[in-house]
């Protein structure tokens, strides 16, 4: 479904930064991955090259068979600051994709009353984002991209301004919305107990240049809750990925 | 219920009494300013004859405002209500030129780097440019009539405006444009649906200098080109010595130009209300 061969993207010119380098790597319809590793590790860049937000310098990439050039409505991204139209109501944003693309509004208007109320925001459709919580922000930011039905949800580190506790509440709002709906999702963290939570594959990455150095299957059972973040097997992978990560830095 | 009751206020609402305060504040310099100036008037003048002093002034303004008009016997009386639409029109419709040209022009010099390239140095060069060197070519063009001020108050109107709009473009969140693209929309939704709104609060900085110069303009203009309005009156007035008629003139343009930027402003605070929510929050 998403697939990188030897995909390199460099910054500034040909002595300039190796933001990537020869990555090889795919995500099969309906999967889970995520991708963890420090800041600057190409993380970022990489799912910004799925979306169309930037383009690759060397190798293929393909999504559904077909290069991506442009940012489009089959690939949903959901941003780390949401980056909500702040003088739009909750609606309106969420409404903005289906409008834009000249849907009917039959045909978007149950949907995205559903897909609010999935995401617990149904009472606050007329409220405008800085009335939000930042976790509010964050589900107004995943039913905007979920109502558009994308082939691929990425979310690029969407939890990662939140404190603690609103956290894992979204990480438990996103296992069961995951649950619901099976959608493919590429998930960019630097919080390995994020990633073995969320993800049937963790890819973990370093930087400069930045490559994936591990892939590790995840095969906690399903559906899975926050109540995992304590059991043994979890404890497991943690230890694993740790060391990887440990391993990787002893290199540089 | 306790919870009601709570909520009520004292008799009269608190913003009612801050406002009140701000106005009295306010009016404490100009009484000052104008109870000095009609203390150093000796026999309703000062400087020997050349300035007459307030209460000349108010009763000669009275007149030309509400006098019953002479029909041109007496230029001063009653005929100050058509010489302020004179001038308002042409700053309506001059103005409302600059923005429908430099709202867009500065959109796309925001917007695309090429239009940037080719379009931004000529406007920067015909900046300096004073609004009254382009008098003459006004005057060949159009001749002593309407369009002059028109064309003059479009002109100094249009800098400011491209150039705050320009500034507003190239400022929006980039997240915001990426999000949209996602979204599926395309460039002119982009534009229309993301960029202006984003922009909106550069161009309403660049809309109340724009209607300062355009105020500025049209008196200029009609100096000079025109036949009519406030700023013909003024010069007129000076040249049959009605010194009481130049000054209840210099007033009523500081008023009109108040009174037009608390219009913006008040169009400003309704069309951003989304962003006085935002600093309540901060």
């Amino acid at each position: 479904m998403i697939s990188f061969s030897k995909v390199s993207k460099v910054y500034g010119g040909a002595q300039g930064v190796r933001a990537l380098e020869q990555v090889d790597f795919t995500v099969a319809e309906g999967e889970f991955v995520a991708l963890l590793g420090p800041s600057g590790c190409g993380k970022s860049t990489l799912l910004n090259l799925v979306a169309g937000f930037e383009k690759l310098t060397e190798g293929q990439m393909l999504f559904h068979g077909q290069a991506v050039s442009r940012p489009g409505p089959d690939r949903g991204v959901v941003f780390q600051e949401a980056s909500l139209l702040p003088w739009l109501t909750v609606w309106d944003n969420v409404v903005f994709g289906p409008k834009v693309q000249g849907l009917m509004r039959n045909e978007y208007e149950p949907r995205a009353h559903d897909i609010l109320k999935i995401v617990g925001l149904e009472a606050f459709h007329k409220a405008l984002p800085v009335q939000l919580s930042g976790g509010m922000r964050q589900r107004v930011g995943i039913a905007r991209a979920l109502v558009m039905q994308p082939k691929a949800l990425l979310m690029d580190e969407p939890f990662g301004a939140l404190d603690a506790q609103t956290r894992l509440s979204m990480q438990q709002l996103l296992l069961e919305v995951w649950q619901r709906l099976k959608t493919t999702v590429l998930f960019v963290t630097h919080d390995i107990d994020e990633a073995i939570l969320l993800a049937d594959r963790v890819c973990v990455m370093t930087a400069r240049p930045g490559r994936i150095i591990k892939e590790i299957p995840i095969d906690l059972r399903r559906p899975r809750s926050i109540d995992d973040l304590t059991n043994s097997e979890f404890t497991h992978f943690k230890a694993q990925i740790m060391a990887e990560m440990r391993g990787a830095h002893d290199l540089h | 219920m306790p919870k009601a009751e709570s909520k009520a206020g004292p008799v009269v609402p608190v913003h009612l009494w801050e406002r009140l305060r701000k106005t009295v504040l306010a009016l404490v310099l100009p009484v000052t300013l104008v109870c000095l100036w009609q203390l150093a008037g000796n026999d309703g003048a000062i400087a020997g004859g050349a300035l007459p002093t307030p209460d000349r002034v108010w009763a000669a303004w009275m007149k030309w405002a509400f006098g019953t008009s002479t029909f041109g016997l007496n230029p001063y009386i009653g005929t100050w209500t058509q010489s302020l639409w004179f001038s308002a029109g042409r700053v309506v419709y001059g103005f409302a030129i600059a923005i429908a040209v430099g709202v867009p022009i500065g959109m796309i010099i925001g917007w695309s780097k090429l239009a940037s390239s080719m379009i931004d140095p000529t406007i920067q060069w015909l900046r300096p440019v004073p609004i009254t060197a382009w008098l003459p070519i006004s005057i060949a063009i159009f001749g002593i009539r309407d369009f002059g001020a028109v064309f003059l108050i479009t002109i100094g109107a249009f800098y400011p405006i491209v150039i705050n709009t320009t500034q507003g473009t190239r400022d929006v969140d980039k997240n915001w444009i990426r999000a949209a693209l996602m979204m599926g929309a395309g460039q002119r939704d982009v534009l229309t649906r993301v960029v202006l709104p984003a922009a909106l609060p550069s161009i309403f900085t660049g809309l109340r200098i724009g209607l300062g110069i355009a105020w500025t303009a049209v008196i200029v203009s009609e100096m000079v080109a025109v036949k009519s309005g406030l700023g013909y009156v003024l010069w007129d007035a000076y040249y049959v010595g009605r010194m009481d008629i130049v000054i209840a003139d210099m007033v009523s343009i500081g008023l009109m130009g108040f009174m037009s930027d608390l219009l913006i402003v008040s169009i400003e605070i309704w069309a951003l209300r989304w962003r006085r929510l935002q600093s309540f929050d901060a």
